[in-house]
């Protein structure tokens, strides 16, 4: 909302020491923000008066433009022109055509500075000395009045000689504030200077405050069939209007002002009525209106063309479209915008005033439906004062009057009346109870008073509040607690500490996961942030079969982009992406993680939406969060290109699946979890370099090599590697409390083997049956050489293991620690067929 | 090998006399001292302490002398003989320390090398500052909530008094699920986490909600389809506006320094009334000369955030007894605080990826 600092002070009586600066303190102090002050002509330095055009001469150039040799008469301002003959006149060259001698335009003489710091002096140019310039609209920083020319002075505009900043319009400036949707009544001079008063605690000049003529029905014949989205209905009747009368300067700027253009004189005044009171009106052509105005919803299969010259269906049925109607069907969309059919033209003189209060629900759905924002709908879909409409038409009527020649009609219509604000009950104390602020009953009560509200008589601490009409946001106690205290000051709220938290910490989970994260970071991984969304095409970068459940996707139905309409199930999309990124951008290697929520479709069909009035079931609540994705979270890793660098050392060594599988168990390690490693293939992962992670029996993520074509896809140096897991799932298998271990300090015995096993045998395998067949002396147990070649044999790898043997209670003698070596050995021989070196 | 007169040659017998034994002693002696390291040393020992030094000659040759001349001789011989091995003794030790201190500067390194063979992880920074203020709030006692991104509407809106021909409910904001009459949407705010935490708590309730969340903002310097949020939820008895200034003020202070404070503005929120806007001290200018400082554009405040009392009608919804208890609630963007804290220029930095912005945070901030 931009509201002239000249109109408020108009309608409110505001002391001289009420600087701008002071009134928008006190105003964003009670709720109306400010966006910020503007006024025109600030940057307009020297002298710039009004002259009257002695005569012009055309003057055809060779170029094929005609400029104009114009002498104009500048009055007393000749004072400040060194050698000006007042019979003569100041010579200067114009471009434009839109004015001729006789005519009174703006000048700005030498020495004056116009926006863009451009700065005017004689000077010679076709052939003359142009000594100033006539000033056009944008040239000064105004906005286009559409003529596209010089401003043309009107003749009961100021004389030749004088200053044109108080005739332009400059000085005043306007503030433009930020309103909030529960302050409607802000959206306009009426309610802006209503808190201007209330804030200095002056006089209050109600705009809307006039006297009307009496109901009788008789301005045009109206019905309203839908009553609930049309309380009220005023319309007026004027004739003999001048289609051709100018809108009058001040009524212009202030439109302007505001920021709407300025059309026609009928535009114009409805305008400035509903910035003047808030209460938006239309006029029609009454000649172009066939019969009685009726109100209702649209109809199946209606359309209507609006005044911006869309075609557009309307909505019908009791939540659809309000429409105005005469007998040939709708005519307008009721509060939002006006029907091209009986638009007012350049020969309209008969001009049908409409004022109404719509339902603010209806004009949302409306607006929303249509995609339509306008100035009128902004203000109706809010809430708008149901007492105004006789008042803005009664207004109108005397501007279309007072500037357009017209004659008022007898006869007022008016039908329905102001639905009656409800009562509030509130306890006096409740304003000092929620604030915190000392507030006494009578200070609480004088407030409520002051924002325009009826407060009945105290009974037990309890008073009746009727809200004034203009605030239909006021329904609770609370929102006549808001009021008080912003009339007491928000700044006036004490700091206090609550002293009753009592929590329990971060919870275990909360603590484990950022756990994973420092050791992520501590194994020189750096975490990313990136965006959950997918499509196809994602997927088909990964090289995931047609039915990978991965590809079973949460769909949005208003993605950003086509290209990714989904939730995405898994994070290795953004993240390989992250990893391309940096490698393209020069960095020799990469290593990445990210732990964030995927989505997997539940497919237990929609939400129920509750009503609010009662807490819903449990049973109720459940099935709210059941009808969601499910939602686990993954933990994800990249390592791609340098992951040790070469230096003086020796050298690096580049990323490679080991260091994936590196990774993933030695988290698991510090998290206390035992993690299965097994084979598999699954894409993005090179079908030779995969491994499964599982936790008892249940695969949890995969971990290895990236394919080829995946690495390619994404821009990432070959054999870069991967992971990616239920994050959720390993957490949830971390031991709560871990069993203190218990060991032995008995001398260690040490057993090394090689045995040689078919390439196909995994060394887990071999390790599994090593361990199982040592018995109970066996400490532990370590692959510490793998070697494929000639001596070996083709097919086969030699593996080499450091068995280590220990006693609770003695030392072992060689014999016993050799027996167990060999037991180990024959278990592995008979399992995977083992034959020891 | 030596027994008594085995090897007896009467013609060496002059090197037993005093003369000669003194000089083979001297020249002993002269020579231990001269013997500039070990490996000199252990020539001059071969030489005069081995088995065909002088010395030792002498020693054999005293078994030939007569028995009378023998004890005296043997006496002068073995005086000789300690002298010099003592003082081999003396100079090997002395060798010995020098060896070492000479190893040790030779061993010497430049330690100014580079030895960044590993690299340097980092948290990002959206997670160690929800972390941060997390932990701010868990000092005070408030526990960290959390809850779903995609989420129920009826949680998302309509719990927290936004009714259904509430503007932002539009699909102009909101992210919807498909169909969109599954009523699910990605959570526009972590309110729905508050909601959560009142259907499933009975106060007093005390709890930070940090997360991710979404709206349908196009992405450019300042907007991002997916931003993070930190909303905080007050429910116990007696609990008023000058709490929420309290522990505004305190997060505050803990977030950007000693002496920083708040100050509200009314404001509109369906799920507070009363409503306020948050503004912060500049922690930069702290409200001083404000007109160059480039944090807060001369204004010497920064916008913050929202905040509020509970609505009464939120209460109702979730089933908490609103004439017994009262809350407060507010909000603010983790990104947005993060981007004027560490005065980030360009909003997309957080979520590129590349490692020279994460990294330059540390993994704590
Ligand atoms: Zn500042």
């Amino acid at each position: 909302m931009k509201a002239p600092v000249s109109w408020i002070r108009e309608l409110v009586d505001l002391p001289e020491t009420v600087t701008t600066e002071v009134l928008t303190d006190r105003l964003t102090a009670l709720g109306l923000k400010l966006e910020g002050i503007e006024a025109a002509g600030a940057d307009i330095e020297g002298p710039l008066v009004i002259g009257r055009v002695l005569t012009q001469d055309k003057e055809p150039q060779k170029n094929g433009k005609v400029i104009n040799w114009c002498r104009v008469d500048i009055g007393a301002a000749g004072e400040l022109v060194e050698g000006y003959d007042p019979a003569e006149g100041q010579g200067i060259v114009c471009g434009a055509h839109n004015f001729g001698p006789g005519d009174k335009v703006v000048v700005i003489l030498p020495g004056g500075v116009l926006p863009g710091d451009f700065r005017i002096s004689a000077r010679k140019t076709y052939g003359h000395v142009s000594a100033g310039m006539i000033c056009s609209a944008s040239e000064l920083g105004l906005p286009e009045d559409g003529s596209d020319g010089i401003i043309v002075v009107p003749e009961d505009g100021p004389e030749p000689g004088t200053d044109a900043r108080e005739f332009l319009g400059f000085g005043d400036e306007v503030i433009e504030f930020e309103i909030n949707p529960d302050r409607a009544y802000a959206l306009s001079l009426r309610g802006v200077a209503r808190e201007a008063a209330l804030g200095f605690g002056v006089p209050f000049t109600d705009p809307a405050d006039r006297a009307v003529p009496e109901v009788d029905g008789k301005a045009w014949e109206v019905v309203v069939d839908d009553p609930t989205g049309c309380p009220v209905f005023a319309a007026r009747l004027v004739s003999g209007f001048d289609p051709s009368a100018p809108t009058p300067e001040h009524i212009k700027r202030r439109v302007e002002q505001a920021g709407m253009r300025s059309i026609s004189l009928a535009v114009d005044v409805t305008n400035y009525v509903m910035l003047e009171l808030g209460q938006p009106t239309h006029g029609y052509d009454a000649d172009k209106v066939a019969g009685s105005l009726g109100v209702r919803r649209a109809r199946a299969g209606e359309r209507i063309t609006t005044l911006d010259d869309a075609v557009r269906d309307l909505s019908p049925g009791n939540d659809g479209d309000l429409v105005i109607t005469d007998d040939s069907g709708p005519i307008g969309l009721a509060g939002v915008m006006g029907g091209a059919t009986t638009e007012i033209s350049g020969t309209t003189t008969r001009i049908l005033v409409e004022a109404a209060h719509w339902d603010p629900v209806s004009m949302f759905r409306t607006g929303k439906r249509h995609k339509l924002s306008s100035e009128a709908g902004k203000r109706n879909e809010r809430g708008v004062d149901p007492l105004l409409p006789a008042g803005a038409a009664d207004r109108v009527v005397e501007l279309l009057v007072e500037h357009g020649g017209a004659t008022a009609e007898p006869g007022f219509t008016l039908v329905g009346t102001a639905p009656p604000q409800p009562t509030v009950t509130i306890a006096t104390d409740l304003p000092a109870q929620l604030s915190g602020i000392e507030i006494s009953a009578m200070t609480a009560v004088e407030h409520l008073r002051a924002i325009g509200a009826t407060v009945a008589e105290h009974e037990d601490g309890v008073v009746g509040v009727t809200p004034p009409s203009w605030r239909p946001d006021i329904t609770d106690p609370h929102d006549l607690v808001e009021e008080v205290v912003r009339i007491v000051g928000y700044d006036q709220v004490p700091s206090l500490l609550p002293r009753r938290a009592t929590g329990r910490g971060l919870t275990r989970l909360q603590r484990l996961r950022r756990r994973v994260g420092r050791s992520l970071a501590g194994a020189g991984l750096v975490e990313v942030v990136s965006f959950p969304f997918v499509g196809e095409a994602t997927f088909d970068r990964l090289g995931l079969t047609a039915d990978d459940p991965r590809r079973a996707t949460v769909p949005l139905a208003n993605p950003l982009s086509s290209e990714e309409p989904a939730y995405t199930t898994t994070l290795l999309p953004g993240l390989l992406e992250a990893a391309g990124r940096n490698i393209g951008r020069g960095a020799p290697g990469v290593a990445l993680f990210e732990t964030a929520t995927v989505a997997f479709p539940s497919d237990n069909g929609p939400a129920p939406i509750y009503g609010v009035h009662t807490r819903p079931t449990e049973a109720e609540v459940d099935k709210l969060i059941e009808a969601l994705p499910v939602q686990p979270q993954h933990l994800a890793v990249v390592l791609a290109g340098e992951r040790q660098r070469s230096g003086w050392w020796g050298a690096g060594a580049d990323a490679a699946w080991s260091d994936a599988l590196a990774v993933v168990r030695r988290l698991a390690t510090e998290l206390g979890v035992e993690l299965r490693v097994t084979a598999t293939h699954r894409m993005p992962w090179h079908p030779g370099r995969c491994a499964l992670l599982s936790i008892d029996e249940v695969e949890i993520g995969c971990a290895g090599e990236l394919h080829p074509k995946v690495c390619k896809s994404f821009g990432l140096p070959a054999r870069a590697a991967a992971i990616e897991l239920d994050l959720d799932a390993l957490l949830a298998a971390t031991p709560t409390v871990a069993a203190g271990p218990q060991f032995s300090t008995m001398p260690l015995a040490k057993e090394d083997v090689a045995l040689v096993v078919d390439a196909s045998v995994t060394a887990a395998d071999v390790e599994a049956a090593l361990r199982d067949g040592a018995g109970p002396l066996l400490e532990s147990v370590r692959l510490f050489d793998a070697y494929t070649g000639a001596q070996v044999g083709e097919g086969k790898k030699s593996l080499a293991f450091a068995l280590r043997f220990r006693a609770p209670d003695r030392t072992l003698t060689e014999g016993e620690a050799g027996a167990a070596r060999d037991a180990a050995v024959a278990e592995a021989a008979s399992r995977t067929g083992a034959v020891q070196r | 090998m030596s027994g008594p007169n085995t090897d007896y040659d009467p013609v060496e017998v002059a090197a037993v006399s005093p003369a000669e034994v003194e000089a083979a002693r001297d020249a002993a002696l002269a020579a231990i001292a001269a013997a500039a390291d070990l490996e000199q040393l252990k020539a001059v020992r071969s030489d005069h302490a081995g088995d065909r030094s002088p010395l030792a000659l002498a020693n054999r040759e005293i078994g030939a002398l007569p028995p009378q001349a023998r004890k005296e001789a043997g006496q002068r011989v073995g005086q000789a003989r300690g002298a010099v091995n003592q003082a081999l003794a003396a100079r090997s030790a002395e060798l010995e320390v020098e060896h070492e201190a000479r190893i040790l500067v030779e061993e010497s390194v430049d330690v100014t090398l580079p030895t960044d063979r590993d690299p340097v992880g980092a948290r990002h920074p959206l997670t160690t500052g929800a972390e941060l203020i997390a932990d701010i709030f868990v000092a005070m006692g408030w526990e960290v909530a959390e809850g779903p991104v995609i989420e129920a509407e009826w949680l998302n809106f309509d719990a927290l008094n936004l009714g259904p021909d509430h503007p932002a409910r539009t699909m102009q904001d909101t992210f919807w699920t498909d169909p969109a009459d599954d009523h699910v949407v990605l959570r526009t705010h972590t309110s729905p986490v508050q909601a959560r935490t009142m259907l499933t708590r009975t106060p007093p309730i005390y709890v930070v909600c940090p997360g991710r969340v979404f709206r349908t903002d196009e992405y450019d310097a300042t907007h991002s389809p997916m931003f993070h949020q930190v909303e905080g939820l007050a429910i116990d008895e007696g609990i008023s506006m000058a709490h929420l200034k309290g522990t505004l003020d305190h997060f505050a202070s803990q977030m950007f320094g000693e002496g920083i404070t708040t100050r509200f503005r009314p404001s509109y929120f369906p799920f507070t009334e009363p409503s306020a806007e948050v503004d912060l001290v500049c922690f930069v200018c702290r409200g001083v000369d404000s007109d160059a400082c480039r944090t807060c554009r001369g204004e010497g405040w920064i916008e913050w955030g929202g905040c509020g009392i509970v609505n009464p009608r939120v209460l109702q919804a979730c089933g908490v007894d609103s004439s017994r208890y009262s809350g407060f609630a507010f909000g603010m963007g983790i990104d947005r605080t993060l981007m004027f804290r560490h005065g980030l220029e360009d909003l997309r930095t957080l979520f590129e990826g590349d490692v020279r912005f994460t990294t330059a945070f540390g993994s704590e901030l």
